[in-house]
């Protein structure tokens, strides 16, 4: 196997309840390096609690997810060790109130991966400057724009070097005119190499950077494919429903 | 004896008392303030019986009057063999006294901060431990202060309630005092206006500090 096509994070069916209430029946994908893949599907169908069984912030009751070959649900694991190597974006951004926009990104790499101060301060420069916010390093969240707040955020999951990004939802809660400088980011993000997984409605994002889209409905993958071919002929009808329903509302650019 | 000269003969004595109370309120408000974070932390993240203990301190202290926390410390514990002096047993029933409602204020602090912030502070690694460090205490705290101030203000004033067991305190010296010369109007005016004083200046003091500190966008909100 070479190591473009290495497999960064295998789900193998992941199965969640909350009481009597099962979220997710029986999940299993791929994502290999370098790979970008969007989750879709309606609200309530257990994206997010997809995402945090990935990152370990809600254990699974059923089935394995291995990162880079780790098996993660593993009990016992140090979850901490895991959560560095995996990035976390956010649907409120949930930057660090008390901190500057460049002391946000550089907690982790001072706090966690014990980087000397100098170098942790132009690390998180760095990456401050790859997301175009550079200028705003000095600037608490309250100072920033949404859309800034959520490329901090993106810096501040980028710096630590993860092996693989999960996006929760990364532009809903930005005004319109925002969602634009959030998604380029991304794009460009994804365009570098970077494995990213996102649970997201922007349907131009899906359709001009992703790999693959999976199509979630109550707690299984209804379908799953690269965008153009789910988009021309989906081969459930359910997926052609929902793609029709949001690409209503969310339009395609 | 008219009001002026009664002053500077009763002032002396009247300023080693402010300076027993100074010293009881500092003393026990650092002690409330140690405690009172653990206690906040332990009913926030200890485990069930951690948090159960924590829970009960806070109520106990809560529910029950200083006074008669003060007369346990000082009148009760020599049975047991525990002899404290009345300026010992003042500072610890103050400082056990403080920490429940400091550990109150700051739960209610750590409380209003968003569950996001602890979610973003694991998910980057951090330890629970970590997190709580270096993320939900450096923002407790700036939230804390509005609050904090007025428990500063209350032990100031309650630690005049020391004086029930003696502790040489401010307001045990006006006692001392009115014994002697029956003055009582006079002196208590003096003695409440060295209180006045104190708490304005506190209040500044602390409003400096929560200027110093603010962070835009991290306010009690509506404060």
């Amino acid at each position: 196997m070479s190591e473009d096509t290495k497999t960064i994070l295998k789900v193998e069916n992941i199965h969640k309840s909350y009481g009597k209430e099962s979220i997710l029946k029986g999940i299993s994908f791929e994502l290999k390096k370098s790979e970008t893949k969007v989750i879709i599907g309606p609200s309530g169908t257990g994206k997010s609690t997809l995402l945090r069984c990935i990152n370990g912030l809600t254990k699974p009751d059923k089935g394995h997810i291995w990162l880079d070959g780790l098996d993660i649900t593993t009990p016992g694991i140090n979850i901490d060790n895991v959560r560095q190597e995996i990035g976390m974006v956010f649907q409120n951004f949930n930057l660090f109130t008390h901190l500057t926009a460049l002391d946000n990104v550089r907690i982790g790499l001072i706090k966690v991966k014990k980087l000397p101060k100098k170098i942790a301060t132009e690390k998180a420069m760095a990456t401050l400057e790859k997301v175009g916010l550079a200028e705003k390093a000095y600037h608490y969240p309250a100072q920033l724009s949404g859309g800034q707040q959520q490329r901090v955020s993106i810096a501040r999951a980028l710096a630590m070097d993860p092996k693989l990004i999960l996006f929760d939802e990364p532009t809903s809660a930005l005004d319109p005119e925002l969602i634009g400088e959030v998604l380029q980011v991304m794009k460009n993000l994804s365009e570098s190499g970077m494995t990213m997984l996102v649970v997201s409605h922007e349907m131009g994002f899906a359709r001009s950077v992703c790999d693959e889209i999976i199509f979630i409905e109550k707690g299984v993958i209804v379908e799953q494919g690269p965008p153009d071919v789910l988009f021309s002929c989906p081969k459930n009808p359910r997926t052609r429903e929902f793609l029709h329903k949001i690409s209503e509302l969310y339009g395609e650019s | 004896m008219d009001f002026l000269s009664l002053v500077r003969e009763i002032m002396p004595q009247l300023l080693r008392g402010t300076i027993v109370t100074l010293q009881l309120t500092g003393i026990a408000i650092s002690m409330g303030f140690i405690i009172g974070t653990f206690l906040a932390l332990g009913r926030l993240y200890g485990n069930r019986s951690i948090s159960a203990i924590c829970n009960g301190y806070i109520q106990f202290f809560r529910g029950t009057p200083l006074l008669v926390q003060l007369f346990i410390v000082y009148y009760g514990l020599p049975r047991y063999g525990i002899r404290l002096s009345s300026f010992t047993a003042a500072l610890i029933g103050l400082g056990l006294n403080s920490a429940a409602y400091q550990a109150e204020y700051f739960r209610g602090a750590i409380q209003s901060i968003s569950e996001g912030q602890m979610m973003a502070a694991r998910a980057i690694g951090m330890s629970k431990f970590k997190s709580i460090k270096n993320i939900i205490i450096p923002q407790a705290l700036r939230i804390v202060i509005p609050s904090w101030s007025n428990e500063l203000i209350y032990t100031l004033k309650y630690s005049s309630v020391a004086y029930m067991i003696g502790a040489p305190e401010l307001m045990a010296q006006a006692k001392f005092i009115t014994a002697k010369n029956f003055r009582y109007f006079e002196v208590f005016i003096v003695v409440a206006f060295i209180y006045l004083v104190i708490v304005l200046v506190l209040s500044r003091i602390l409003d400096f500090i929560e200027k110093k500190v603010r962070i835009p966008g991290l306010q009690v909100s509506g404060g």
